[in-house]
């Protein structure tokens, strides 16, 4: 049994500064290795204009094509992780394609978060007819495969960065409506909704009162698992030149670039953006897990 | 009273340990009480008293972040607390059954029920064949499940709550048992099946002689079932009696609050009503747990612990008002 | 009784049970079957039975989360499966009800002053620091301190939280409150403090009361008036002191004999009727009673038995009081 705390801690945690500090606690409980690759990637990505020694679009001028990174033989320190075919700069792509990976990521999450929590609440709570034509959607939606489902979008409405996030958040939707579903009906059943309820309180006001505040955490859960997933479609994408068009650095798009030259030894231009990717998703990912372990109240109080 | 101890549990300690050790919850700490055959011990107590920790340690079915830290649990002669996981195991099939709040946990909705009572005589007594099915029916008549022979075949959904309840006492008691543990089995049952359970638990026990600790916050059961009956709070028995001393003399202010709490059919006197909130095992208050709440404090409660005292009746209380009392000539 | 808050008269709500794949006649489930009650102002009804009698079909009926077969519920001479709009939350502002279990009622997620304004935000347009001081004062009447408005419920515990779901009923002008088991979740030395709550807010407020639970002494001490329901039906009513001075009706007389004693002296020799609640899909005919009833005769079985006076006031339906 909980006693009342001091109310000096609730004030604290009301005001802005306060909720800041509650960020940076929770941050350095978070593994120290995803925070480093997450918290890096999301500086690297908003610095870019910076940090990148050239501009990705553009060849290095007097830099030869397909030059190796600067340890090897040939290499120089101005282009420190090599060239590409055009004689761009892989380091400057890289650090630009962040920039993209991440946009896509998170802005596709959210529209997939979006359009699937509002759909799993509504179809959840008013139940009935509703409930089953959104779900009915939603299963043929899942009977799709969902890359060549964004590939058919994607070549219907033109490739361009933001029409990807838009394909990606209507392919992603489907497993937020569902777990959102789920939840939302047995969120329906507690007694503080038919309290509402009885007290008079429209369906709008049940729904933005406690449902939505009772179901964020599993969205947010549910967003951190899937930036992964999007972002590898993203790159998918970009790699059968459906994604983000060139020039725009993008790392699917770069090892799209780089297949041709694979067999012939230049690996820097895969090895670079693939591991990349790798990285960016393993951190997320652990992230999410992170993310639902602190979130589920069951095992914070412990 | 010269029949054998079932049971003896001697300064019984059990520390949960949080945070990787960090916190220490003592949530039975010091539990001493004395159980013979044929007898029925109420062990009372709120949410957090330790009521259900102390069970636990006795059968040896502790969650992974309990330890027992000291004491000694002596059933038929032997110490609990120091045999391994498998013995205990052999012990808790046989000699020691334990019947759990929900009978819906304790059965497994995928088997019959005739398996399920079967279990216990087909590993332990090497029954088979004819000789089983006797034994579960007659098991089961026990219970005073009607028509058995065609119950045993339906599975525990197609049974009532009171008939479940029933079929997880036809299976505490498969093994033939010296000591059963009831935590507090009739809390999801409706008056009347609770009361007809109880009887038959009654029953029971003055059939095979088999000791009772009957786990529960409802003294009205304690009136109903029990011989003797401890009371805990915050992980300590605070009083032990005869059931009769208990309720006619009470001797810790807790118990005496209890009793006053507990509403009395035809009676429209109010309630006495204990102020504050049942501890919290992590934070407890110095000197007797119970000061804060307590009616009757005095300086010397809050800052030192009270032993037990003997008021010469038999019972036993932790309170420093008894101690006033013997002193006084 | 001058005229009574809430009047429910010949309520009646059947489920129909679905089809078995088979294709089987569609059958009903006749939760409530025709049950009379009335509350008057600053009074308690308690209505008690064993689980499948009804009790809680009957105030999800008075909370209009469901509605009727057939009968009305009046509440101050109106009929409320009529009102709409504005009557309809009038309606939703003077009835409030509070659950058993005070870990479920209050959204883990709400702080507990936001939790009580509720009702406030959603029927008056008060300025902001009028509801905070109405929260205020609701708070300090069920014996909180004001100043816990900010906190959120998991730092109480079960009985201060049964005390927010009350002060949360009153937060707007109430009337009747639906007491649905409001103690069973809590620890004993719990219960009698809200109990007492109970009765003391009854008393300085005059709000009326239906306390729906299941355990007999409990029921007794806080309601003026009982009514005991037995498969959808009301098999007794009376005053309370009389009901616990000569219960007439043979399941009321079962209750009292499955009663927990107070005493150990007071074990009861009397052995409690045998059988369970028969399912509510197949009810018996005659009296519902009847095939668990140990005083049952021929009659019994044939026709059921109405509502009569009873000695020392009330009514009981049974054969046995012709």
């Amino acid at each position: 049994m909980a006693t009342i705390p001091a109310n000096t801690r609730l004030a604290a945690e009301r005001t802005w500064t306060g909720r800041l500090a509650a960020l940076v606690k929770a941050a350095r409980e978070a593994p120290l290795a995803v925070v480093v690759i997450l918290g890096g990637l999301i500086l690297v990505a908003a610095l870019a204009d910076l940090i990148a020694p050239y501009d990705p679009t553009l060849p290095v001028k007097g830099a030869e094509i397909f030059a190796p990174p600067f340890w090897m033989e040939g290499g120089s320190l101005a282009t420190p992780l090599g060239t590409d075919f055009q004689g761009r700069d892989i380091l400057s792509r890289l650090i630009y394609g962040a920039r993209v990976s991440l946009i896509v990521g998170l802005m596709g999450t959210l529209v997939a978060g979006g359009i699937g929590t509002a759909l799993g609440i509504v179809s959840g709570y008013l139940g009935g007819w509703v409930d089953q034509i959104i779900m009915r959607v939603t299963d043929a939606w899942l009977a799709l495969p969902a890359i060549v489902f964004a590939i058919f979008l994607a070549a219907m409405i033109g490739p361009s960065m933001w029409n990807i996030i838009v394909i990606l958040g209507a392919v992603y939707w489907t497993r937020y409506a569902r777990v959102i579903r789920g939840e939302v009906l047995s969120l329906r059943e507690r007694d503080f909704v038919k309290l509402a309820e009885i007290a008079g309180a429209s369906k709008l006001r049940v729904i933005k009162k406690h449902i939505l505040p009772n179901v964020l955490n599993t969205a947010t859960v549910l967003a951190s698992l899937t930036v992964g997933v999007v972002i590898i479609a993203e790159a998918s994408l970009s790699f059968l030149g459906v994604g983000v068009p060139p020039p725009q650095p993008a790392w699917g798009l770069m090892l799209s670039e780089a297949r041709p030259t694979l067999m012939a030894g230049q690996w820097w231009l895969t090895v670079f953006p693939g591991a990349c990717i790798l990285l960016i998703v393993l951190a997320t990912q652990l992230f999410g897990d992170w993310l639902r372990v602190r979130l589920d109240p069951q095992t914070r109080n412990l | 009273m010269a029949r054998d101890a079932v049971l003896q549990v001697a300064g019984l300690q059990t520390h949960f340990f949080t945070f990787g050790g960090t916190r220490v919850v003592r949530a039975v700490d010091g539990v001493d009480f004395t159980l013979r055959e044929g007898e029925t011990l109420g062990l009372v107590g709120e949410s957090g008293s330790g009521k259900t920790t102390t069970c636990l340690s006795i059968v040896g079915l502790l969650p992974r972040a309990a330890r027992i830290v000291g004491g000694a649990v002596v059933f038929e002669g032997e110490d609990l607390t120091r045999k391994s996981q498998r013995e205990l195991r052999r012990i808790r099939g046989r000699r020691i059954a334990v019947i759990l709040q929900d009978p819906m946990a304790s059965l497994n909705p995928l088997f019959t029920i005739f398996r399920q009572v079967a279990e216990p005589a087909f590993f332990h007594q090497r029954l088979r064949g004819r000789s089983l099915r006797e034994r579960v029916q007659s098991l089961l008549r026990a219970v005073r499940i009607p028509s058995p022979e065609w119950r045993m075949r339906e599975y525990p959904h197609q049974m009532s709550g009171g008939m479940r309840q029933r079929i997880v006492g036809a299976i505490a008691l498969a093994g033939g048992p010296r000591l059963v543990i009831a935590d507090e089995p009739t809390t999801n049952l409706d008056v009347t099946i609770q009361a007809q359970y109880l009887d038959l638990l009654k029953d029971i026990q003055r059939d095979t002689g088999v000791a009772l600790i009957f786990v529960t916050h409802n003294l009205g059961i304690v009136a109903k079932m029990c011989d003797r009956v401890a009371v805990m709070y915050a992980g300590k028995i605070v009083e032990q009696a005869a059931v009769r001393e208990l309720f006619d003399a009470p001797k810790h202010p807790y118990t005496r609050a209890l009793l006053g709490s507990m509403p009395k059919l035809g009676s429209k006197e109010p309630l006495y009503s204990i102020r504050g909130q049942p501890p919290n095992l992590a934070n407890l208050p110095p000197g007797c747990s119970f000061h804060p709440r307590c009616p009757d404090v005095m300086p010397r409660c809050m800052t030192e612990e009270p032993r037990d005292f003997r008021p010469g009746d038999g019972s036993v209380a932790r309170c420093w008002l008894l101690g006033d009392v013997l002193a006084r000539p | 009784m001058s005229s009574p808050v809430l009047e429910v008269r010949a309520l009646t709500k059947h489920f129909p049970v679905r089809r078995t794949l088979l294709g089987g006649p569609a059958r009903l489930v006749k939760a409530v079957d025709g049950i009379d009650l009335a509350i008057g102002a600053g009074e308690t009804l308690g209505l008690i039975g064993e689980s499948g009698c009804g009790k809680t079909t009957t105030s999800k009926l008075i909370l209009r989360q469901e509605t009727p077969t057939s009968g009305t519920i009046r509440f101050e001479g109106r009929d409320i499966a009529s009102l709409k709009g504005a009557d309809l939350m009038a309606y939703r502002r003077a009835v409030q009800v509070v659950f058993q279990d005070p870990f479920s009622s209050l959204s883990p997620r709400m702080r507990v002053g936001d939790i009580i304004a509720e009702p406030l935000e959603i029927h008056t347009d008060l300025p902001h620091a009028a509801i905070e001081e109405r929260v205020g004062r609701v708070l300090e009447l069920v014996g909180l301190a004001p100043d816990v408005a900010p906190l959120f419920p998991h730092e109480f515990s079960g009985g201060q939280r049964q005390r927010i779901a009350i002060a949360r009923a009153l937060a707007t002008d109430t009337r009747l409150i639906v007491l649905d088991e409001p103690v069973s979740a809590l620890d004993v030395s719990v219960r009698a403090q809200i109990i007492n709550q109970l009765e003391a807010l009854q008393k300085k407020l005059g709000v009326s009361y239906l306390f729906i639970g299941h355990d007999l002494a409990t029921v007794a001490h806080i309601s003026h008036r009982i009514a005991v329901m037995y498969l959808g039906k009301i098999v007794e009513t009376a005053q309370s002191d009389a009901l616990c001075a000569r219960p007439m009706h043979p399941y009321t007389q079962a209750l009292f004999a499955a009663a927990l004693p107070s005493h150990p002296d007071d074990r009861a020799p009397d052995k409690p009727i045998t059988g369970e609640v028969p399912s509510a899909l197949s009810l018996p005919s005659g009296c519902r009673f009847h095939p668990r009833c140990p005083s049952a005769i021929p009659v019994c079985s044939q026709t059921e038995p109405a509502l009569r006076r009873r000695e020392g006031g009330g009514e009981v339906a049974c054969h046995l009081y012709p």
